[in-house]
């Protein structure tokens, strides 16, 4: 069967089975690699994309389950140049091997988004993403920069 | 620690030409280096720098990035000699070939220790040299990265001696323009300048000539007073496509016509493959083969989810030899039996050894650390396609050249019928050094049996954590004798080991007698370097048995650790920096304590402080771990602070939540879920203080990790008296508050 999939503002029409993770989609059918692979079963984060705006973690999500939604991936908020949280995160310097960075960034552009000055609080509840490396403390202080850009 | 001096005249005598001809390649070896990796207008002016006639200086690296921060450290390294304009500076990878093998590795760790012989090899090198020491020109095969070695011999030994020798030849070349002596000229920011004058030429402009010279062996170093690129935290020039998707590792390779690689591998370790019915997987959508491997199945389909749910279909029956009954109890017996009764190999004896204990007041414990998975965040993978006679294969790997060996031999092609593409790695650890690579071996195995496709084989997150080469379970038994007035008269320790005896287990602190032995226990369950190696156990084992002593003392953790490090002025400066810095001492809010720990290893010295906090319900916080680092000169003092950050965060996971555990000869955990990371919620706030020390370069990337540990646990018994002698904290009745209320 075919699903219709809008991903980064181009209309896909893919042909692929109802059950087909949207990551594996997204990586292998549309060749958009920004979006990684961390455990397959939402517990590590590192495939947040947005769908329809909300952070959504796409290895455990079935196309059945977007057919006809508004996909947003690394790639796409990358489209015009770093954003705001990207930008952060280079002043920063956040990424060590940076693998699970695209997530990261994605789980926190999504949070800012309904929540702009968010406390250490907020941002630990809302991003459960696992870094191995350990740059947390990092993205804690690029965070609170950005909440604090917010409040002027 | 010998002078870079005397290690090239005396290289010269104790290795022949290897060592002294690694530093400084001869004209025709710049040749080849120009021909293999030259790009438009460069050229090769001393091993591993590059000069383009526009003045853009290329640094090649002999490493892979698993974001450590390498590709702008050794460059800042060679720059500051070179005298380059840093703006101009530029990192490349080297190819993964036997022309840009990393001497300079080889150098120093043969070099660094205080003689020539495997003592010095560090463990993660062990298997690659095997138990006889062999030649230096064995050495030269490695790219390694790993051992914390990269600025501290790559840097040292290879980086600051070829920018000075490079620069060196820009010198000639310009004064043999201006028909002057190379001394009448000066560097400065890319350009050669003559003093008198004040003419200049850019290094551009020199660097054909420069590269007709033959170098000096022997260049003459910047005092670390003249440094001006070293000391700097230059931004890292790999951030930027780590935050856009764009940095590619090796599970984004792409190739015409490519197909997806799921494994089923026999789950426990040492079994074959008996037989499988692989009708039903062939008869799946996408699905273009099945192969049978010794101990795994791997179904090659277009698409890789395709492929994965073929593989979950399958009920492959193993031959799994004697192993089929081991757990974790029976491998805990066995170390225990062997802890009690030996055979022991002393490793070290100091004064009277155990005879001092019947002089004082015994204190015993035994204290254990589980099997822990490296769990990188990305799983292990690699994409081969064998073709014409040819292979080629992407992987990210802590050793290129040493990839490109592993696939030659799986193969049985020669190497130069081998292209291996080092891709960035989402996190090594240990993980991807050589002697473990299995996700080579199977990658390469299936392509052979696809010829003409490219096939990209990943794990599943469970096939990486229940397939990964453990940081091993290790045990350790401690006796000390105690004075009068508390301090250690004798220390008595025996451990088991994998392998060899570690030289981490010899204490930095000055006690008369000592006693260290080592019992060899070996398991089927497979083993590996992770990060800080021998130092994660026994920096846990030691640091807690120490304050132990302290409160059997009745005396103040630090004050104790002071009184035992009186001959050490560095380790002592880093303690006190700790103390002051965690505000050691002063008064804390109800039910928090501190706790402290230092180590040293891969010559870096750390100090942790921990402040916990242990709610009435046995609710643990960790909310502050403090650390003075002397990393003696410090080349990018923000990449130290980042890779000691992260160090402390990959300690804490395992410190809290780490083990891995047998049963029915495989191993129980699968996924995050059973094997839980710290995350933001539960990550303490962590404050990183760097010393300015002028003692010898040291590791950044590991010693962070080994303190965390004993600082947590120390911490723990200050606030509760329960004392921690067992890996992870949480099983010690301790509820973490590090969970969210709710995990999406």
């Amino acid at each position: 069967m075919t699903i219709e999939l809008k991903v980064n503002g181009t209309l896909h029409t893919l042909d692929v089975e109802p059950d087909a993770p949207l990551l594996w989609v997204i990586r292998d059918e549309l060749g958009l690699t920004g979006t990684k692979f961390g455990c397959g079963i939402a517990a590590c984060g590192a495939c947040t994309v947005h769908v329809n705006g909300e952070a959504m973690r796409s290895c455990v999500t079935p196309m059945s389950a977007v057919a006809g939604a508004e996909i947003t991936t690394i790639e796409g908020i990358s489209a015009n140049g770093p954003t705001q949280v990207q930008q952060a995160w280079i002043e920063h310097q956040v990424p060590q091997c940076g693998y699970c960075q695209s997530g990261m960034i994605m789980a926190v552009t999504a949070l800012l988004k309904t929540n702009p000055a968010p406390t250490d609080a907020d941002l630990e509840q809302a991003v459960t993403n696992i870094c191995r490396c350990g740059t947390y403390p990092r993205i804690r202080a690029a965070v609170a920069a950005l909440a604090q850009a917010q409040q002027g | 620690m010998p002078t870079r001096r005397a290690i090239l005249f005396g290289g010269a005598a104790a290795g022949g030409a290897l060592i002294v001809g690694y530093a400084l390649w001869p004209s025709h070896r710049r040749e080849d280096a120009d021909r293999l990796d030259a790009k438009g207008d460069e050229r090769f002016v001393s091993n591993w720098i590059k000069i383009a006639t526009d003045g853009t200086v290329t640094v090649v690296v002999p490493h892979c990035d698993m974001g450590t921060g390498i590709f702008t450290a050794l460059p800042q390294m060679a720059a500051e000699e070179l005298d380059a304009d840093w703006s101009m500076v530029r990192a490349e990878q080297a190819p993964p070939d036997s022309l840009f093998a990393n001497g300079a590795l080889a150098e120093g760790f043969i070099l660094s220790g205080q003689g020539l012989g495997r003592e010095q090899i560090p463990a993660f090198l062990r298997g690659i040299v095997g138990n006889s020491f062999r030649t230096i020109a064995d050495f030269m095969d490695l790219q390694t990265t790993g051992g914390s070695s990269a600025v501290r011999f790559t840097g040292v030994y290879g980086m600051q001696v070829t920018g000075a020798a490079a620069r060196e030849l820009l010198v000639k070349a310009a004064a043999a323009r201006w028909s002057v002596s190379p001394d009448a000229c000066v560097t400065k920011n890319g350009r050669v300048i003559l003093s008198a004058t004040g003419k200049s030429f850019g290094y551009g402009e020199l660097a054909a000539e420069a590269a007709r010279y033959s170098p000096s062996s022997n260049p003459k170093l910047k005092s670390p007073t003249e440094y001006t690129l070293i000391g700097k935290s230059l931004p890292r020039a790999d951030i930027p496509p780590k935050t856009n998707g764009t940095a590619q590792y090796g599970i984004d390779v792409q190739a015409p016509g490519l197909l997806y690689a799921a494994l089923r591998i026999a789950p426990v370790f040492g079994s074959k493959l008996k037989s499988v019915d692989t009708r039903g997987a062939e008869g799946m959508r996408g699905v273009r083969k099945v192969v049978k491997l010794d101990d795994a199945v791997v179904v090659v389909a277009d698409r890789y989810w395709r492929a994965k749910d073929a593989a979950a279909s399958l009920a492959p029956v193993w031959d799994e030899g004697g192993a089929g009954n081991v757990t974790s109890a029976s491998i805990t017996a066995k170390r225990q039996a062997a802890l009690k009764a030996g055979p022991f190999d002393v490793d070290q004896k100091i004064g009277s050894g155990a005879e001092a204990l019947s002089g004082g007041r015994v204190i015993e414990a035994a204290y254990s650390v589980p099997y822990l998975a490296h769990a990188t965040m990305e799983p292990m993978n690699a994409t081969a396609v064998f073709r014409d006679g040819r292979l080629e294969v992407w992987s990210g790997t802590q050793d290129g050249l040493g990839g490109r060996a592993h696939c030659a031999k799986v193969a049985d092609l020669a190497m130069e019928k081998v292209t291996f593409h080092l891709m960035h790695l989402g996190g090594g650890f240990g993980r991807r050094l050589p002697n473990y690579f299995n996700f080579l071996t199977y990658a390469v195995k299936t392509a052979m049996a696809l010829p003409g496709v490219p096939v990209k084989l990943l794990f599943t997150r469970e096939e990486d954590m229940q397939h990964d080469y453990y940081r091993p379970n290790v045990l350790s038994s401690f006796k000390a004798a105690l004075d009068k007035a508390g301090a250690p008269l004798g220390w008595v320790n025996h451990y088991t080991t994998e392998d060899n005896a570690n030289p981490e287990a010899h204490l930095i602190y000055g006690i008369a007698n000592q006693e260290i032995s080592t019992t060899k226990v070996t398991t089927h369950v497979p083993t590996g370097p992770w990060r800080s190696v021998e130092a994660s156990w026994h920096g846990f084992f030691i640091e807690s048995f120490v304050d132990e002593l302290a409160h059997a003392a009745g005396t103040d953790p630090v004050a104790y650790r002071r009184a035992l490090l009186k001959e050490k002025p560095r380790h002592l400066a880093v303690l006190e920096r700790a103390a002051q810095e965690a505000g050691w001492g002063t008064p804390l809010p109800p039910r928090h304590a501190r706790g402290i720990a230092i180590f040293e290893c891969f010559q870096t010295i750390v100090a942790e402080i921990a402040e916990v906090e242990v709610a009435d319900d046995g609710g643990l916080t960790i909310h502050r771990i403090t650390a003075a680092v002397d990393a003696g000169t410090t080349v990018n003092p923000d990449g130290l602070k980042a890779q000691v950050e992260g160090a402390i965060i990959f300690g804490l996971s395992a410190a809290l939540h780490g083990a891995i555990t047998i049963d029915k000869g495989a191993v129980v955990q699968a996924n995050f879920p059973d094997y839980e990371m710290v995350r933001l919620l539960g990550c303490p706030a962590i404050d990183v203080h760097v010393a300015n020390s002028d003692g010898p370069y040291g590791g950044g990337g590991e010693p962070g990790t080994p303190p965390v540990a004993p600082a947590v646990a120390n911490a723990v018994f200050a606030a509760t008296g329960i004392r921690i002698r067992e890996l992870p904290i949480r099983d010690h009745g301790l509820a973490l508050k590090d969970r969210p209320s709710a995990i999406r």
